[in-house]
Parts: structure tokens; sequence; C-alpha cells
């Protein structure tokens, strides 16, 4: 049983809770480093990372922690883990990538998602769920931030991964630029609720025949 | 010297608007943008804060943070003059600086101006978590293209919060709008009002090029 259980906290923040799509938080980020898939996907495993070290030791001391000053904890402790994704980032990976993701990797502390973590799921279960919890939502992002990243990469620049896609096209340079980030945004927003409404209407169909 | 700061207006206003150009502060831009009277005093409060965080955290990182004599701490523990702390310490004395700026702004606006505290009631303690906030903070204090004097920081806050009460303003004029029309169901909500905003900075994209 707890196994099952388990299994479930890591793939809930996949699907059922996934952070872009389902709970449409930490907006600005993923808008703002999806302009080519390896920076969307560098974003994420920082804010992962994040995310999990701080679900971890938010649910070690959780017991400790007043509940009057749990949210100046929250970010005290969020905080310091992402001056050190900061300073890892900036020793192992190449410049222009850190360039690219600028003020965005210090924002990480306020990213709703990590916040929202900490307060409704890391300050109330045990350490191994939490991580678990983390893990699952971290991925859920990172792969939202990948499928939106790659949109925007080959119809913006006609690359993926920095390779070219096709000879022939000509790349929309607005789609890398801010307008293009709301667009394709938007519209993946409104095919995911298309998707939800049509399950909906055939499950009432099915409802209504078994009736 | 007022050129400049007219510049500096103008820029993060319009140019560089960090709603629409820079994706800051979409959350709140999202979240309390459904009526004009919240979204201005939503607007209004993050003004307040990013005014007076800017210039705060320009003293912390002039005169704690970075290494050199005229570094505070230094005073005390002198190996921090070659140091300095600005590796370790700038995200987490940010935070703070603005968390506690936060707690203070709501208990004079409760203790003198009720009016407008019971108004604002939960956006208030949510401007902490506001992504703009940090970010004029940080961009204020990052050396390119180039360092900012103490005035030109505070100047740049107060544009950067007033460049986002306009767009709250404008986006929350075509919410009210959008209530009224038919719109394919799929996208009612968030998703047509991610597109708006897309062609609002599509729009805004005409001010490029006005301010280098």
């Amino acid at each position: 049983m707890a196994e099952e259980s388990y299994r479930k906290e890591f793939t809930k923040g996949i699907f059922k809770y996934n952070p872009m799509f389902v709970l449409v938080l930490g907006i600005c980020p993923s808008l703002a480093v999806t302009t080519s898939v390896k920076n969307g996907l560098a974003m994420g495993g920082a804010a992962t990372f994040v995310l999990i070290c701080s679900n971890f030791i938010i649910s070690i001391v959780r017991s400790s922690i007043p509940k009057e000053i749990r949210i100046p904890c929250f970010i005290v402790i969020i905080a310091a883990f992402v001056t050190m994704v900061e300073l890892l980032m900036k020793a192992y990976l190449p410049p222009e990538l850190n360039a690219s993701l600028g003020i965005f990797i210090p924002l990480i502390v306020v990213n709703c998602i990590i916040m929202y973590r900490a307060e409704s799921f890391a300050y109330k279960n045990k350490p191994l769920a939490s991580v678990l919890d983390g893990a699952g939502l971290g991925l859920g992002w990172t792969m939202s931030l990948c499928i939106v990243s790659s949109i925007r990469e080959i119809l913006g620049a006609g690359t993926l991964f920095g390779l070219k896609v096709s000879e022939s096209y000509q790349p929309a340079s607005v789609m890398i630029m801010a307008p293009g980030a709301f667009i394709v945004l938007g519209l993946l927003l409104g095919f995911m609720n298309w998707r939800k409404l049509r399950k909906s209407k055939q499950s009432m169909k099915a409802f209504m025949k078994h009736d | 010297m007022i050129k400049e700061i007219v510049l500096i207006i103008i820029s993060v206003v319009f140019v560089n608007n960090f709603v629409l150009s820079k994706f800051l502060g979409l959350c709140p831009f999202l979240g309390v943008s459904q009526k004009t009277s919240s979204a201005l005093g939503m607007g209004v409060a993050v003004t307040f804060v990013m005014t007076i965080a800017s210039a705060i955290t320009w003293i912390v990182y002039n005169y704690i943070l970075l290494p050199g004599d005229a570094n505070i701490v230094a005073w005390i523990f002198p190996s921090i003059r070659e140091l300095g702390l600005i590796e370790v310490l700038k995200t987490i004395s940010y935070i703070l600086v603005i968390a506690t700026l936060v707690q203070l702004v709501e208990m004079l606006l409760r203790k003198m101006v009720p009016a407008l505290y019971e108004s604002l009631g939960i956006y208030l303690p949510l401007i902490t978590t506001n992504c703009a906030v940090l970010g004029v903070a940080l961009l204020n204090t990052t050396d390119s293209p180039r360092q900012l004097g103490f005035l030109q920081a505070t100047v740049q806050g107060c544009g950067a919060g007033i460049g986002f009460t306009v767009a709250m303003l404008l986006m929350s004029g075509i919410r009210e709008r959008l209530a009224l029309v038919s719109i394919p169901e799929p996208l009612r909500g968030v998703p047509i009002a991610f597109i708006c905003t897309g062609l609002m900075a599509l729009a805004f994209f005409g001010f490029s090029g006005m301010v280098q």
C-alpha cells in the first residue's frame, strides 16, 4: 500500500497537478526562459533541484517552525538553495547559458510553485513523500517547459536543440520574442481545456447511455 | 540629469515594460486584473513597494554586499573587504528586505490609511512573492550595461511600478469587455487572457527603438 501511495505522490505532479498546464503557476519564468529547449531544460533542472531540497528540509524541520512565521522561514530556506544552484550553475555551465537565464535563476526564490508545495505539502507531510512530491512536480514543470520551448524554438528560430529543422522554413522571430510566448501558452492552455471538455462530454454521454 | 531620468522612466514604462516585455509580475497581472478598481489598488501598492525596495536594496548592495572600502561590515570583519558578500548573500538579503518592507507598509497603512488598507486586503502580503519587485532590485544592481546611481535606481523602481500599473489597467479594461462577448468555450478564462496579453505585447513593440 505504501509503495502505491508513494508512486501516486510522484506521478500526480506530472499529469493531475501539472504546474504549468493545470495549476497555471510560475508563469513568469516559464515564458521568459522558453526561447530555446536548452534554456528550458536548464531552468527546469534548477527549479527541480530547489523544489526537492526545500521540500525535504521544510518537512524535516516542520514541527519546529511556528505557524505565524512559517512564510519567512520558507523563503529563507528556499533562498539558501537558490543561492547554491546559482553558484553551481556559474561554476559548471557555459557562460552563455547563464547569461540567457539571467535574473530568472535568483528569481526562483519567488516562484509560486515552490512556495505552494512548501505551504500545502511539505509543511504537512513526511520527508520521503515530500521529496517524491517535489521530484514529481519538478519533472512535470520541466516537461511542460520543454514542450513550450520546443514549439517556440521550432517556430521562432527554425531549430531544435540548435539543429536546423528544415532548409526551406523561414523562421518567424516574433515567436521567440515576448508576444509569441504569451500566444503559444494561451493556445496550449486552450488545447488542454478543449481536451478536458471533450473528455467530460464523452463521460457524460456514456453515463446517459448507461442510464 | 533631468533628461536621463525622463529617459529611464520612458524606457521602463513603455519600451521595456516589466510585464509585457520582461515577463515579470505575471501572477498578479493575471490574478488581479478582473476589475479596474482592484487593478489600480494593486498597481499603486506595488509601485510604492518597488520604489522603496529599489532605494533600500541599492544601499544594501553598495554598502554591505560589494567588496571595497565603503563596505560597512568590513569595519568589523576586515576580511570582508576583499571578498564582499555579493556571491552568497545577494538573493537572501534582497528577499528579506522586501518581505520586511511589505510587512512595514502593511502596518503603516493599517494605522494611517485604513480605507486603502481595507481595499487592498489579501493583495498586500502577496507583494512579497511578486517577482517584479525582486526583479527590479536585481536588475538595478547588476552591472550590465552600466552601474546605476542611487537616484537612477530609485527612479527605475518607481517607473517599473508605473509600467506595471499601466499594463494592469489596460488589461483590466480588456477583461471587463471580454466578460461580455462570446468566446469559444475552451479559450474562456486564462487562455484568452494570455492571447490578449500577447497582442498587447505586440502593440508595445511599437515603442521599441525609442530609447536605447
